[in-house]
């Protein structure tokens, strides 16, 4: 037994050896660098890996794609490209009437944004609902609750492609639920085909892709309400709609607002599933914000990098401020913890 | 100290190595659309073994990757040192003139002359590759679906309306989901628009509004959606100018009729085998003619490669008669090499029987393509037109917008990509 004790901790030390030895090589020059600028230079020391990571792949491609919008022709190259201030904003700014976006002078870019509109609505109000009655459930002393759990949890694990392949592979015109449907004595739909079904179906499969997320942070929520509560409703003999309006929902608040952001941030940014299921068709019903700035950037005929970047920074700047009203819900949340 | 040393050795020696390695390095950029990436790989295994020096490395990407990805690289001075496009004319900027490098340039003069403009900038007189294949748009006609419906097939000089109205009561007969498809493309619908008496060049050579040949095709198509005779999952179930093939719709026999191109035999032939008999019909008539579209891929070496003199090597080699030869009765492509091809007596590698005859059908089918769409490839706004055309059709089909509120449209989109462009 000793002699096994003895051969883990020489490994243990063979191991050990190559970092103590660069912990004992940086040891000098850190202790000069800390008596040399105190604690806020070993602050900026250790975050400065940190840093150039965050500058070299975010905030350069940032202000490049900022120094893009402002230029247009073919060129990749800033050098060979021209300067025209505001031009591509404006451009895609030009609309007589904002709600009728044919009339727009970027038609295109104001269908993919109403599309994106609707789609962030109704997604993240069908995602917060799923979640919140699959967390419900799940919460419960189901049978086989682990294997629910992992089931519904499963299809995040998914590549975003694999899903829209998949359901792709079951909603078209021959795909696996018509053939269903025409088995069982229906007429079969043309899912894809048709301009509201294939809407419904992008926010269904995304809501399929990823409600297991959401529905893990509203059971986490769940779990931390104190049972006592439920424990002295039923002594009261209160009614179950009365507990989960009066106990549940309100202890959840700040996991839901949770999930609304995120789901909302998400829902911004839905590209890829969406893509390869619709390709954003039929027509331009599914053509979402971030697919025209792909397409208009790289992928079409019509390729106008210098618009692609300009709408890429408005959406950005929508982002930003979604992103602000999670950081204030997040401090409002620590507030009311302190209190 | 020693040790230093011995990394450094070892360091530097390895960066020679590898300088070496890439000093015979070629790589190509190859898409297929049936078994021509095969048969490329063995040629120029044969290739390398006469050139041990040259290392040839053939990167199968999809249509895709040629379409989007390498404009990208190529406007950053970046790329492949080959590769096969189709977009020729628009991105000749970025291709390599080995004309002073090429050891006979008439060859190349005397054999590619024909297509040689379509790849290089206007007024130029580089040689900067050659065609693979020359291609033509034209249809292909489910024999066995006709036969079974008691349908005759349309002769040569049949009309769109006299394919559809066919290939529609066959689709009843038959109970199919659609009479026909194109494929979702600009390009595959500017023959038939030119049937119908379109051009799209205008003063100076910068692109003319939509005309009234355009408009008139175009709405017989968008009326052949509407009322089902087209199948919508092509051309509807898309944005933008992605492009959709019908192929296999045709390939399952879910429609008698599909136009396409001459690019498509060696893939039907591969995929309906002896399931049913298909043949080529040529170009469908309109008003002015019986016109396809010519085109085809071209292998182009790319001006920013390292190694110039073995991209030429490389490029002699594949564009050699002996090798053209192979390489089109392999493929079933129809070769661009002007002697080959007046040579004749190429032997089609195939078993299908359904091969020869669509192969001959295309060949009689080149001699009737008009002059405005002859003068297409070589055009540089042909891509922005066909972009435009088919990013606004499909809105159409999909009944987001009128053809009155297309048109306008239509012209805008070319205007606003040639005004990005200058």
């Amino acid at each position: 037994m000793s002699s096994g004790n003895a051969t883990s901790s020489r490994i243990g030390a063979a191991f050990a050896a190559p970092v103590t030895l660069a912990a004992s090589l940086l040891n000098v020059p850190l202790k000069a660098w800390q008596k040399l600028t105190g604690n806020n230079g070993m602050a900026a020391f250790f975050l400065a890996p940190n840093m150039a990571i965050f500058g070299v792949f975010v905030l350069v491609p940032l202000v490049m794609n900022f120094v893009y919008s402002m230029t247009s022709g073919s060129g990749i190259f800033l050098g060979d490209r021209n300067f025209v201030g505001t031009g591509q904003y404006a451009r895609l700014l030009e609309c007589p009437n904002y709600l009728n976006p044919r009339g727009c002078r970027e038609d295109l870019f104001w269908t993919a944004v109403h599309n994106t509109v609707l789609f962030v609505v109704l997604q993240v109000a069908f995602m917060t609902v799923v979640s919140m009655i699959t967390a419900l459930i799940l919460n419960r002393r189901i049978p086989a609750r682990g294997f629910w759990r992992a089931v519904f949890f499963f299809p995040v694990l998914l590549s975003p492609v694999v899903v829209g392949l998949i359901w792709r592979w079951i909603l078209q015109r021959q795909g696996l639920l018509n053939f269903v449907l025409f088995e069982t004595g229906f007429e079969p739909v043309d899912w894809l085909l048709d301009r509201d079904w294939a809407f419904a179906a992008t926010i269904a499969v995304s809501v399929w892709a990823h409600m297991g997320f959401y529905t893990l942070i509203l059971l986490a929520g769940l779990q931390a309400i104190p049972k006592d509560l439920y424990e002295a409703a039923e002594m009261d003999g209160t009614r179950p709609a009365r507990v989960f309006w009066r106990i549940t929902l309100p202890l959840l608040t700040p996991n839901l607002l949770v999930v609304i952001v995120l789901s909302l941030i998400r829902a911004v940014q839905i590209f890829d599933e969406a893509y390869v299921l619709t390709g954003g068709g039929p027509g331009t019903s599914t053509l979402y914000l971030t697919q025209y700035i792909y397409e208009v950037g790289f992928a079409s005929l019509l390729r106008n990098p210098g618009l692609a970047a300009a709408a890429s920074i408005l959406m950005g700047a929508v982002l930003a401020g979604l992103t602000l009203i999670q950081l204030q819900m997040g401090r409002r949340g620590e507030r009311k913890g302190k209190r | 100290m020693k040790s230093t040393k011995t990394i450094l050795a070892a360091l530097a020696a390895s960066l020679l190595a590898s300088g070496s390695a890439l000093a015979g390095d070629v790589r190509i950029m190859w898409y297929s659309d049936g078994v021509e990436g095969e048969v490329m790989q063995d040629m120029l295994d044969r290739f390398m073994k006469a050139n041990p020096d040259i290392n040839v490395t053939l990167d199968n990407v999809a249509y895709k990757v040629i379409q989007e990805q390498l404009p990208i690289q190529l406007a950053s001075g970046q790329g492949p040192d080959i590769a096969r496009v189709t977009n020729i004319k628009e991105l000749a900027d970025h291709w390599l003139d080995m004309r002073p490098i090429l050891s006979d340039p008439a060859y190349w003069d005397a054999n590619f002359g024909d297509t040689l403009d379509w790849m290089r900038p206007d007024g130029s007189d580089a040689i900067t590759g050659f065609m693979t294949q020359l291609t033509l748009t034209g249809g292909f006609v489910n024999k066995t679906l006709f036969e079974q419906a008691g349908v005759e097939i349309p002769g040569d000089d049949a009309t769109w309306d006299d394919w559809v109205d066919a290939s529609a009561k066959v689709a009843e007969s038959q109970q199919l989901a659609g009479a026909f498809v194109i494929d979702r493309s600009g390009h595959r619908i500017s023959g038939p628009n030119v049937s119908y008496g379109a051009n799209y060049i205008g003063e100076e050579g910068l692109p003319a509004p939509v005309d009234e040949g355009t408009k008139t095709f175009v709405t017989k198509l968008v009326d052949w959606t509407a009322n089902g005779k087209m199948l919508k999952d092509t051309w509807v179930a898309a944005a933008g100018t992605t492009y959709r093939a019908g192929a296999d719709e045709f390939i399952n026999a879910q429609i008698p009729y599909y136009y396409s191109g001459s690019w498509q035999v060696a893939n039907l032939s591969t995929k309906i085998g002896d399931a049913f008999d298909w043949v080529a019909t040529g170009s469908p008539c309109g008003t002015a003619g019986c016109s396809g579209l010519k085109g085809g891929a071209a292998l182009v070496a790319i001006k920013y490669t390292k190694n110039p003199e073995d991209v030429a090597k490389v490029m002699e080699y594949l564009s050699s008669a002996e090798v053209v030869k192979e390489f089109s009765e392999r493929t079933l492509f129809l070769p661009a090499h002007k002697g080959v091809s007046e040579a004749g007596g190429l032997k089609w590698q195939t078993d299908d029987k359904n091969v020869g005859p669509t192969l001959d059908k295309f060949v009689s089918a080149s001699g009737k393509v008009l002059p405005a769409a002859n003068a297409l490839p070589a055009w540089k706004w042909a891509s922005a037109y066909y972009g435009a055309l088919v990013t606004r059709v499909s809105q159409v089909m999909a009944g987001e917008l009128t053809l009155d509120e297309a048109w306008p449209k239509i012209d805008q989109d070319i205007a606003d990509k040639v005004a990005e462009a200058q």
